[in-house]
């Protein structure tokens, strides 16, 4: 009889599988991932490696010594151990993560803008205790500007009835005043200090978000040649709530990393964050296998630093609120090694 | 990026394939990437080139403690391990402007409103 061999789900229980089963699984990610994407599935060769690191029992795992990549951290800190300023210098010297994020509660460009001088402050002060990049951080969060959070008519309620040339043109607006408020913001981070500006989660309110995203991002560049920009995704495929916004002369709707990645060339950006969402009723297996599938056509193409986003509940990690260690560097060790990364 | 995680997932991202930050020379890299939109392999062959060294080294805590010291690119205080006497924070980050010869922001933004 095959041994078992303990596993994570993804919602993190852990589990056990047969090595047949885990491979079993990885061959059914990627032929997922393929389909959906229209991208070529993993090598027989990358399968292979990618079970021999979850096909494993071992508590943890690690690349080898020399192939360390950059780890930004965007949402840095627990929110709850000292001040936020304390919360950035206790991740650069006790976890050693290369960048660090300053970030409201609050994580939104539009609920930032009402205290962006308090936040400048506090920016200030980060870069007057820190030797790490300090950037600032978050979401471009389209939504906020839909009734009944903001002016704009929703475009949510609108689509339902029909109302699509409204919903569009709601969206439109929205974009518009995002932009401006993602600027707005910037600009006063710069000004206190600032290595760069992070969208977290960029189109998660489709492609008027993402291309909010681009057209801030372009905007940016032009003011500040060395500004850091990151543009991190919410999700593998951009959906079309507009359906019809281009940037560039190409629609952004329907776009799958690969795509996203040239866009953000495009616009500036300095550092493009791929997220790939988990399914919890799948092994961290099948995920890790569905994840890498999606982005590594970005992979072939990349002229800029790409940091897969390996959080809870994206790139294979689990969707749990202590994301077991053995699932985490099973996925650190499978991006840098089958994609060759430049960071997470 | 991304690992958003306020529960300390970085500690197993970091002991698993991360350079180590300022314990070694994350920070530096991290730098090239974000002011020079450069890819790993280029930042940290840049980065090593700077600092004459190889790029194995700067995820070694070990051979970037004494060349940070050597450079005054700042290293971190803790319990037995102090330097008061060593550049630290915004004088390392002068330090790295120089070495990387790259624009840091808040060294330019102090610059200019100190007078320098």
């Amino acid at each position: 009889m095959e041994p078992k061999i303990p596993t994570r789900m993804g919602d993190g229980s852990l589990v056990e599988l047969t090595r047949s089963e885990i491979k079993a699984d990885l061959e059914a990610g990627t032929q997922l991932a393929a389909k959906k994407a229209k991208v070529p599935e993993l090598t027989q060769d990358e399968l292979d490696h990618l079970l021999d690191i979850y096909a494993s029992p071992a508590r943890f795992t690690a690349v080898d010594i020399g192939d360390e990549v950059i780890l930004s951290n965007d949402g840095t800190g627990t929110k709850h151990i000292g001040n936020r300023v304390q919360d950035l210098q206790s991740y650069e010297a006790l976890l050693g993560v290369d960048m660090v994020e300053l970030w409201q509660i609050d994580y939104s460009y539009k609920a930032i803008k009402t205290n962006v001088a308090h936040e400048g402050q506090t920016m200030k002060i980060a870069q007057t205790l820190l030797t790490n990049p300090v950037q600032y951080g978050a979401m471009p969060d389209l939504g906020r500007y839909s009734k009944p959070d903001g002016p704009i008519p929703n475009w949510s309620e609108l689509l339902p009835l029909g109302k699509i040339d409204e919903a569009r043109d709601a969206q439109v607006e929205a974009c518009e005043m995002l932009v401006e408020d993602i600027d707005y913001v910037a600009d006063a981070m710069v000004a206190a200090g600032t290595d760069g500006i992070d969208f977290d989660t960029t189109g998660a309110a489709g492609d008027a978000d993402f291309l909010a995203g681009l057209t801030a991002c372009r905007k940016l560049r032009q003011k500040y040649p060395w500004l850091g920009i990151e543009i991190g995704m919410a999700a593998e495929f951009v959906l079309g709530m507009h359906g019809q916004l281009e940037f560039d002369g190409e629609r952004l709707a329907g776009m799958w990393p690969k795509d996203q990645l040239r866009m953000a060339q495009a616009a500036g950006a300095s550092i493009y964050g791929p997220a790939v969402n988990i399914n919890t009723g799948k092994s961290t297996a099948w995920n890790i296998a569905r994840a890498i599938t999606f982005i590594k056509p970005a992979m072939e193409i990349a002229e800029i630093p790409v940091h897969v986003n390996v959080g809870m509940g994206v790139g294979a990690v689990p969707t749990c609120v202590y994301p077991p260690a053995d699932a985490t560097s099973r996925a650190s060790k499978a991006f840098v090694e089958i994609l060759k990364i430049d960071g997470y | 990026m991304g690992t958003g995680d306020p529960l300390g997932m970085e500690g197993a991202h970091t002991q698993a394939s991360g350079m180590g930050g300022m314990r070694a020379a994350g920070d530096l890299v991290a730098r090239m990437q974000m002011t020079r939109r450069m890819r790993l392999k280029e930042a940290k062959e840049y980065v090593a080139g700077k600092l004459g060294c190889t790029p194995r080294d700067l995820s070694d805590p070990i051979a970037m403690e004494q060349i940070r010291l050597e450079k005054g690119l700042g290293t971190l205080a803790f319990t037995s391990s102090v330097r008061p006497d060593e550049a630290g924070m915004m004088e390392a980050k002068f330090n790295i402007a120089r070495v990387l010869d790259i624009p840091i922001n808040c060294v330019e933004r102090f610059k200019e409103r100190a007078g320098l």
